[in-house]
């Protein structure tokens, strides 16, 4: 067995006493084994969706990705309006959640007291492990009849000369699916950029406030530091509302249809997926869904990949920072 | 908030710019600490609001019955979702069996011999598993098992939730194994132990309380999961326990009678959303205190 220069100055690579074949041999060959076994998961996944996708690839090639029509019964699919979906809700919900979310952050570790912290960041762990059904039902019973009644009236109202608040108060649909994908992604957003703003060199904010910055403009001077970091988090978050499938299924009322008006309901590629997947009769229309799977799955692998790299950069690669995602 | 330069209020009188510009900057400072503020404390709300309506709309169906009960057909009023609280159970139990001695095999593998390049691509390799949308690995464990089986089943549902559940345990794994001070291993590696044997009598126990808790972290996370369990484990109206057949599981349950059009299912999606929320958050939060007082 070859050694490492690294490992054998901390580990003898073989026990002491121990000659020709030993348990150890056992032991390394079963933790190797066991870390082999990612690969196989990850290289499994990759291989099911593309095998899956394939008889649809085949028969409706990529153009499926640009048409809109979505007819089960005539073996017509077009994923236009489920990417289109997936896009603007994700977008929509880091448009509300990324001013809120640097905010809070700055908040946690600049300006709040230990104990106020501790609160914030309680609510922010409590946050991030409720499942996602419990928002969609919250979303669905609770936010869906308060937009419709009181917010959404009102956008038409008043801003309905824009395109964006033009339609019928629905209550479910892509603002309502926006607004809980904001809440779901918050915790992400607020933890990370906490995080990576800690991680900068404390002598910059002294070296700021030293010069007679103000509070603000010292706290300008760390953002721009951690500027890199905070980016990843919100890709990070970003890569997770594109995934993100039970809540958004249950308030985005699940229509095929591409409609600007933020008012009126659509369906993400997450949620196709979810709703038709059972009921998908012909093999093409199973495999039409899989590659819309496929993807979601290419899309998250690009957006997660570009986050890390942002985070790590600005950590200095501290891995407890990257994986608190 | 403090604001800064004293010296500059003499200033003032000579030089009336600056004064301005200090008024100007002093507001400037204000308004963005206020927004900090208000971020922070808008930011806190929907988990409030949340949490109210959540124990609010569940505690009207909560009772022993819900527990104990199989669902009722439409019209009948009661009925509960024993079926679907011992199911989930059954899958995520499952889920972790898989998911626990393999992640942290490959957690004590990074921590113990990763340093060289093939450790750092499965370090990369976890990161992108865990940034796997939960319904495409939901899509790829119907291709890998339901399929081949003929049917859906539980053990498909746990083969899902493992895979979500694998790039957790075996990142905090490492984290903790790595927290353990060499020289214990160099303590019983004097002594003569092998490797196998100092990780498992010295290394491991030392790392346990962390390992535990991170671990019921995952377990729990996934617990809460639905769309992986929706074309895999997929659901059942009858009691089962049967690893090769469909079975009920919580979120799922709450999923079809949350969108069903009775008030009387509906209200029973929110007392099953109550007691998913309480096995989540309240279980991993328990075993955390528990695990700390052994540790102390």
């Amino acid at each position: 067995m070859k050694q490492t220069a690294d490992e054998s100055r901390v580990l003898p690579q073989r026990s002491v006493g121990t000659r020709g074949f030993s348990l150890d041999h056992v032991y390394r060959a079963l933790l190797v084994g066991a870390a082999g076994l990612v690969f196989v998961v990850v290289a499994l996944i990759v291989y099911e969706v593309v095998r899956g996708a394939l008889p649809s690839i085949r028969a409706i090639g990529w153009g499926f990705l640009v048409r809109t029509e979505w007819d089960p019964v005539q073996d017509h699919f077009g994923a236009l309006p489920y990417l289109y979906g997936t896009l603007v809700s994700s977008f929509l919900a880091l448009l509300m959640a990324v001013p809120l979310g640097i905010g809070s952050a700055v908040y946690l570790a600049e300006l709040a007291g230990r104990r106020l912290s501790a609160i914030v960041s309680f609510v922010m762990e409590l946050l991030a492990a409720i499942p996602s059904i419990v928002f969609g039902i919250w979303g669905l019973f609770v936010l869906a009849p308060f937009l419709r009644t009181l917010v959404e009236p009102w956008l038409s109202h008043h801003l309905g000369f824009l395109p964006l608040f033009r339609g019928y108060p629905f209550g479910i649909g892509m603002l309502n699916a926006g607004i809980v994908l904001a809440i779901m992604v918050l915790p992400t957003i607020v933890s990370i950029s906490r995080e990576v703003l800690m991680a900068t060199p404390r002598t910059l904010r002294e070296a700021s406030l030293a010069l007679g910055a103000t509070r603000a403009e010292s706290i300008g001077v760390t953002l721009d530091a951690a500027r890199p970091g905070i980016l990843g988090a919100i890709i990070l978050a970003l890569g997770r509302a594109l995934g993100e499938t039970m809540a958004v299924t249950m308030v985005i009322g699940n229509t095929n249809r591409i409609s600007l008006s933020l008012l009126d309901p659509g369906a993400t590629m997450s949620s196709i997926i979810a709703n038709e997947f059972t009921e998908a009769t012909t093999d093409i229309y199973l495999s039409a869904l899989i590659q819309i799977a496929l993807v979601l799955f290419v899309l998250t692998l690009v957006v997660n990949a570009l986050a890390r790299g942002l985070v790590l950069v600005t950590t200095g690669g501290r891995r407890d920072v990257a994986g608190a995602a | 908030m403090t604001t800064p330069a004293p010296p500059a209020r003499e200033a003032a009188w000579r030089d009336p710019m600056s004064a301005l510009r200090r008024v100007r900057r002093t507001v400037i400072n204000r308004i963005v600490l206020g927004a900090c503020y208000l971020a922070a404390g808008i930011v806190v709300l929907p988990l409030a609001l949340i949490l109210w309506h959540l124990i609010d709309k569940g505690r009207q169906a909560f009772s022993v019955g819900f527990f104990v009960h199989m669902p009722k057909p439409v019209g009948e009023p009661g009925g509960g979702m024993a079926n679907a609280v011992v199911g989930t159970l059954i899958v995520v139990g499952g889920a972790a069996l898989i998911a626990l001695p393999l992640g942290i095999m490959a957690g004590i593998y990074l921590a113990e011999y990763g340093r060289d390049r093939g450790a750092s691509t499965v370090r990369y390799v976890a990161d992108v598993l865990s940034g796997v949308p939960s319904i495409v690995v939901g899509v790829v464990a119907y291709g890998l098992i339901v399929v081949p089986m003929g049917r859906f089943s539980a053990i498909a549902g746990s083969v899902a939730l493992a895979i979500l559940m694998l790039p957790t345990i075996i990142r905090s794994t490492e984290e903790m194994v790595r927290l353990v001070p060499q020289s214990y291993r160099h303590g019983a590696l004097a002594l003569g132990a092998p490797r196998w044997k100092v990780m498992l009598q010295v290394v491991l126990p030392a790392a346990r309380a962390g390992i535990v808790t991170a671990a019921m972290l995952a377990v729990a996370r996934a617990a809460g999961e639905t769309a992986p369990l929706l074309f895999t484990a997929l659901g059942n109206r009858f009691w089962s326990v049967h690893l090769d057949q469909p079975i009920a599981t919580l979120p799922v349950f709450i999923y079809d009678y949350a969108r069903a059009p009775y008030d009387d299912w509906n209200r029973q999606a929110w007392t099953g959303a109550l007691v998913l929320v309480l096995i989540v958050t309240v279980i991993s939060g328990i075993l955390r205190l528990t695990v700390r007082r052994v540790r102390s």
